[in-house]
């Protein structure tokens, strides 16, 4: 028996996979196929968002749900994490005297990872699930198979818009989510910590620097194609009627999640050193 | 037990040996069919026996591990993704469950390819979509719904004149009257005929309903076990000595087809 003929055997029958050594090279397998699948649809899905024919209403449609409709969750979410991170660090700052850089903290701590990230994660919740339910449903249902026999390609139609819409809009979110989170860090500061509120926003704007919010920025843009990119490739490759939608669902979120820490430890890395 | 297949000089569509497997299960086994130009051929047999499979092969959604398909002597599985999309703006297809876009009204639907595809402005594409509609015995008003507030059989009408729209020189039947009730089933095939004889198409279909395939078919193929293994005018459906369509005709659990319950 070959090995493709042995990893033919050990996916039709995994029951059989009890070798430990099998169960690790199925799972190996599987794994870089996966990999393998990620990156030539993130590929295919970018030139489809990059080249003409482009589809302005769909990317349009796409602005409007991704960014438009996530302004809520994302500015409730960025408030009260720019307040609790105010009395967090005004409270922690107070063991060695250093209440009065709070400020300072809170925009740093907003613009360089929080904003971002939590607008990232909250994207991940809303938009990646609902983007993999709707190409999930899609392909089950055949309308993808449909839009082909029409003559439209659904990567022009579906994955680029939705990319290119991630890409955008969590840039602008974070923006909102920026100045909604140290807006929650000011009303925290000076209604109940009895800062002056000139003085918190001198500190504020004097300290912060253009890369401190350009990073996040760029920070955003990434998360933002991970986001799309988890949402559209687990719907797109959606199997099994409605629990193959629901498990897709699963995956988009979970995926895009672990993806946005991975890519923020990484990218914080290379800052960091092309700083130095 | 195969009767001879008719062998077409220039048919419009044939698949040459075409084989498709399922792991270890063989769906398609040298699969040998053709279709002459303006003829409607209706591809009967039981269900799991490869009549969907067929239709996607020809269509491109599913690559055949051996064989050819050609479409008037060219071949079409092995073609670029843009020569297979202008393959398509030749090709209309009726899919099983209609599958209109759910995000997209009914003209958007019918209009789709002419919008997306064409390049047709909006405005005249909407004026053809109503005009489709209206061939298929729908209201303009139902224009501006969505799916979702049609009944089965308005969406399976709204899904032939999506694919009438653009007068494609073949159309694909998916089960066209699946999930229908008769008098809706009569009035779909009834409105199939209709529109494959205007637009004088080649077309190709699959079922299980014989008073389907009777109606909207010129020729008849059962397919079984990966091969076709009788093929006749439609009128001789019922009249064949072949156990196998006997059997499947009679709808008896006893005969050469083991039954899959």
């Amino acid at each position: 028996m070959t090995a493709a003929e042995a990893a033919r055997q050990v996916a039709k029958h995994p029951i059989q996979a009890r070798n430990p050594i099998q169960v690790l090279g199925r799972s190996a397998l599987s794994a870089v196929r996966m990999v393998g699948g990620v990156g030539v649809f993130a590929v295919r899905g970018t030139i489809a968002a990059l080249s003409p024919p482009w589809f302005f209403n769909q990317l349009l449609r796409q602005f409007v749900a991704i960014g438009f409709f996530s302004l809520p969750v994302v500015g409730l979410t960025a408030i009260f994490t720019g307040a609790a991170l105010a009395l967090n660090i005004y409270t922690g700052g107070g063991r060695f005297n250093a209440e009065q850089v709070m400020p300072q903290i809170v925009a740093l701590g907003i613009t360089r990872e929080l904003g971002p990230v939590l607008a990232a994660l909250m994207l991940a919740g809303r938009v990646s699930a609902a983007i993999a339910a709707e190409i999930g449903a899609m392909r089950a249902t055949e309308q993808i198979d449909a839009m082909r026999t029409l003559s439209t390609d659904p990567f022009r139609y579906l994955v680029g818009p939705r990319l290119l819409a991630g890409v955008l809009m969590l840039p602008l979110l974070t923006v909102v989510a920026d100045t909604i989170g140290v807006s929650g860090g000011w009303l925290v500061a000076t209604r109940v910590l009895d800062f002056s509120s000139a003085v918190y926003i001198r500190n504020t704007v004097d300290f912060l620097q253009g890369w401190d919010i350009l990073s996040g920025l760029i920070k955003a843009a990434v998360f933002g194609f991970i986001v799309a990119l988890m949402g559209c490739y687990h719907g797109y490759n959606a199997k099994g009627g409605a629990r193959g939608v629901g498990r897709a669902t699963t995956h988009a979120v979970v995926s895009s999640a672990i993806l946005i820490f991975a890519s923020d430890y990484l990218l914080t890395t290379f800052f960091t050193h092309a700083a130095k | 037990m195969t009767e001879a297949t008719p062998q077409l000089a220039w048919p419009k569509l044939a698949w040459k040996g075409v084989t498709k497997r399922f792991e270890d299960r063989t769906v398609l086994d040298g699969l040998d069919l053709s279709v002459a130009p303006g003829k409607s051929l209706v591809i009967i047999g039981g269900s799991g026996q490869g009549k969907s499979v067929t239709i996607k092969t020809a269509l491109g959604l599913m690559r055949p591990d051996a064989g050819r398909i050609e479409l008037d002597g060219k071949d079409t599985v092995n073609i670029s993704e843009h020569a297979r999309r202008k393959l398509f703006s030749r090709v209309g297809v009726l899919f099983q469950g209609a599958a209109l876009f759910d995000s997209l009204t009914i003209w958007e639907n019918v209009a789709f390819r002419l919008i997306n595809a064409d390049g047709v402005p909006r405005k005249e594409a909407k004026d053809r979509a109503i005009e489709a509609l209206e061939q298929v015995r729908l209201a303009p008003a139902v224009a501006d719904r969505f799916p979702s507030e049609l009944s089965g059989g308005m969406q399976k009408r709204a899904g032939l004149a999506r694919a009438v729209v653009a007068q494609p020189e073949i159309l694909f039947f998916d089960e066209p009257t699946t999930g229908l009730d008769p008098i809706t089933a009569a009035a779909i095939n009834e409105l199939i005929s209709d529109q494959v004889r205007r637009l004088g198409s080649t077309a190709v279909s699959i079922t299980h309903d014989l008073a389907s395939a009777q109606t909207i078919g010129d020729e008849i193929a059962m397919l079984h076990d990966g091969k076709i293994i009788w093929r006749g005018p439609a009128a001789e459906l019922r009249m064949t000595d072949n156990a196998y369509v006997s059997q499947f005709v009679k709808g008896r659990a006893e005969g050469p087809i083991a039954h899959a319950v």
